[in-house]
This record gives structure tokens, sequence and C-alpha cells, in this order.
């Protein structure tokens, strides 16, 4: 089981944060298939959110194949995650690594990589849709 | 669609002064409905209407179906937990249980009980013995027993700490979620029920400003910054909520069902809080004069 937290000053919509812990926690190896999410009457009482926010959060999560609810008993990881991404990648990891004592030695502060990499990224990600 | 609450003009004057005026409303059953708007705006006078605590000098308005006041059956329906969420100080808490046992047709005792233990407020103690989140969640244990359709809430949290505040607000989503009810509660700061509302109507000097479910407020509102220009040019179906210019600059605030798509404008989402700050801020126009400017546009 995991615990839902919120960032109201993220500029993030609650539901896609609540998608994306899911998400990330079944990257990390915390969630595996099987496993149970909190019941919407657990999250809405431990955060003080609108029922509505869960529950589009857990229909996005189904719609993804990551989920399924089972009526009357609850909503369950339908998949693991973990294996396939983050631990199965030690030699990217590695050269992340690599690249980052690069960009170091050649004077770039944390921000200045961090910046460097987003903008990469999305640009590879549009070149990837055009 | 079954409605929770439909108003048509609706009014209410004391001597010469209107405190709320030509209020129209169709809000579906189902929502977190979050009344927001300054003190002094009107909250007050609407939600004591929907409970029947008062009634309408115009127009007309229907509550789960019936016309607040109208009877026992209508009383049943509706729970009202007024501004600071008042108790009887004299009485105990289990006095106020059977108080509420013996007021409500519908009254689950099982329920209130049930949350009393959980909340660990001691059934022999006076309600003025309580601290001012115990006091809050007594009224609302009693609200919620009495096993309305829609339970109204004039100011809840304005009262409580933050951890009140959220221990409050969550336990109301917990009941949301078990019993299904609508909920109307009131609030002069929107950060207060952002979280917890699905539908907003913001409520300004007497008159509705602005209303609908969250979600399509937050997808049909752009704020556009740009190269100083003159907002009165924007295409057809962009209606200007708020201008502010510098020397240089152009910031709007509009409305529109789709995307901005504009590249000489940087287009980014208001959050709530500002969007209703910039119907807050907006100049006031009467009824007349807004179907005539949507007719001339």
């Amino acid at each position: 089981m995991i615990e839902f937290h919120l960032d109201a000053r993220s500029g993030v919509a609650p539901y896609l944060q609540l998608v994306h812990q899911v998400r990330q926690a079944m990257r990390l190896g915390l969630l595996r298939a099987g496993d149970q999410l909190p019941t919407v009457k657990d999250v809405v009482a431990g955060l003080a959110i609108n029922p509505n926010t869960v529950l589009k959060a857990y229909r996005e999560l189904e719609h993804d194949g990551l989920v399924a609810g089972r009526p009357g008993v609850g909503t369950f990881v339908t998949r693991t995650l973990a294996d396939s991404t983050v631990a199965a990648h030690e030699p990217l990891r590695r050269e992340l690594r690599r690249w980052l004592a690069k960009a170091r030695r050649a004077g770039l502060a944390d921000d200045s990589i961090e910046a460097l990499f987003i903008t990469t990224f999305r640009t590879t990600m549009g070149e990837d849709i055009a | 669609m079954t409605y929770v609450l439909r108003a048509h003009r609706l009014g209410k004057r004391y001597r010469q002064r209107w405190v709320l005026s030509d209020c129209t409303l169709d809000i579906p059953a189902g929502h977190i409905v979050g009344l927001v708007g300054p003190n002094g705006a009107g909250k007050t006078t609407l939600l004591s209407l929907v409970s029947g605590m008062l009634s309408p000098t115009a127009g007309t308005i229907e509550v789960c179906g019936g016309r607040p006041g109208s009877g026992a059956a209508q009383l049943a329906k509706v729970g009202f937990v007024a501004q600071d969420t008042p108790t009887y100080a004299r009485l105990t808490v289990a006095e106020h249980l059977r108080l509420g046992a013996k007021l409500n047709p519908r009254w689950d005792d099982a329920l209130a009980r049930d949350r009393i233990r959980r909340l660990g407020l001691d059934p022999a103690q006076r309600a003025e013995k309580l601290s001012g989140g115990q006091r809050a969640q007594l009224a609302l244990t009693l609200g919620i027993a009495k096993r309305p359709e829609l339970l109204v809430l004039d100011e809840p949290v304005a009262a409580l700490d933050p951890l009140a505040r959220r221990e409050f607000l969550g336990d109301l989503m917990e009941s949301v979620v078990e019993h299904g009810l609508s909920v109307l509660l009131s609030s002069h700061v929107v950060s207060d029920v952002e979280r917890v509302c699905d539908y907003l109507v913001a409520l300004v000097a007497s008159r509705v400003r602005l209303a609908g479910e969250v979600d399509t407020l937050l997808a049909t509102h752009h704020r556009l910054t740009g190269a100083r220009r003159d907002p009165s040019r924007l295409p057809a179906g962009q209606e200007v909520i708020t201008v502010s210019h510098t020397e240089r600059q152009t910031t709007l605030l509009v409305r529109a069902d789709t995307p901005v798509h504009d590249p000489t404008w940087t287009v980014s989402q208001p959050g709530l809080e500002d969007l209703v700050l910039a119907y807050l801020t907006r100049p006031a126009m009467s009824g007349t004069d807004r179907s005539a400017l949507e007719v001339a546009r």
C-alpha cells in the first residue's frame, strides 16, 4: 500500500499528481502486480480532496492498463514495472553518471545541467511526434 | 438529470436593500459545491434560502426537488450547519445526539455513535468544554447522522486551525463517499475549499459572477501575455474577463471554449483562486447589459 500526498503549489492538477505517484511507485518497485491501491474513502479522508479527483486518477490508470477495479473490493495493480525499467537499466544509469561528471567538468552548474537535459528531452520528444 | 439546487432569478431584499439579486443556478446532484465570495456578498443569505430559514422576495428556488421549508419531508432532505458550527453550550455530546434523534425522522443513531467514538469525544462532556475543532466535528456529526440528501455548511472551516480544518474536510469527504450526499459549503477563502469542491459558485455584491464545474471553468479560461495591443480585436469566442497593460505588455484573462493558438500570445492556465479573483475584480455588469454584450459580439 502506498500513501498519496498533494503539492498545492506545483500547478499540476491533483488527479495527475495521484497518477504520477502510482506510476512512480510502480517504477521503483514499491507497487507490484496484485498490490491494492488505497480505497477512495481512505484517500479522500486523508488528503481532504474531492472523491471525483481520486476516481478520475484511478480511471486513467485503469485506462492505461496499469490497474483494475474489482467491484466491492478495491483497485489493484495489474502489472509489475520495476524490473523492466529502473533496475534493468543499470548500464544506462552508469552512462548518465559519466555524462553528468562530464557536464560538471565542463563547468555547468546543477540548474544548467537540468535545463540542458529538459530542453534536449523535449526537443527529441517533439521530433518523435513530428 | 436530477438537480440538487435550481434557482431562477432568485432575490432577497431587506427593506430597501437587495442582499441577493437575480440569482439563477442549475446545479446537478452529487456535487460538492463551493460558494465563494467576499464577506457581505450574500453567501449566508443564499444558504439560508436553500435551507428554508428565509423565504425569497423574488424568483423561485427548488432544493432536492422541493420548495425549501415547505414541510417536514423537505426539512428531512436538507441538513444545515450554520456559521461557526453552533452547538448547545450546556448540553453534553450524548444529549446532542438524543436531540438529533428526536428532531430528525431519518436519524442514523449507529452512525452518530460510531463517529463520536472514532473522534474520541467523551459523550458526557458538555459542548462548552470542547475545542473549536471538536465542536465543529460534533455539528458535522449531527448534520451527517440526519442522513440528508444535501448538507449545507456555512463557513465551516473559517474558525478552525489548519490541522482541524484538514481533519474536518477529510471527514466530510469520507461521508460523501459513504452516503453519496451532495454538499454545498461556503467560504470567503478559495484555497480553503479548492481541494474538495468540484463545482464552484462565486458571489459578488449580491450577484452570481461565476458558476460551473471546476474542471470546465479551468479548461475554458486562459491567461494570455504578449506585446501590448488592443484587446477589443480578439477573435469571436474569446471573451475578455480582465485586462492589464504595462507600457509594452498586455495581460488578459479570457474565457474561450476552444484552446488559444495565436502564437503571438504566451498562453498559461490560471489556477482556481486566480480565476475567482479575476471575476471578483471584474467591473459589475447587470444581467441585461451582459446579454446585450453577447448579442453585440
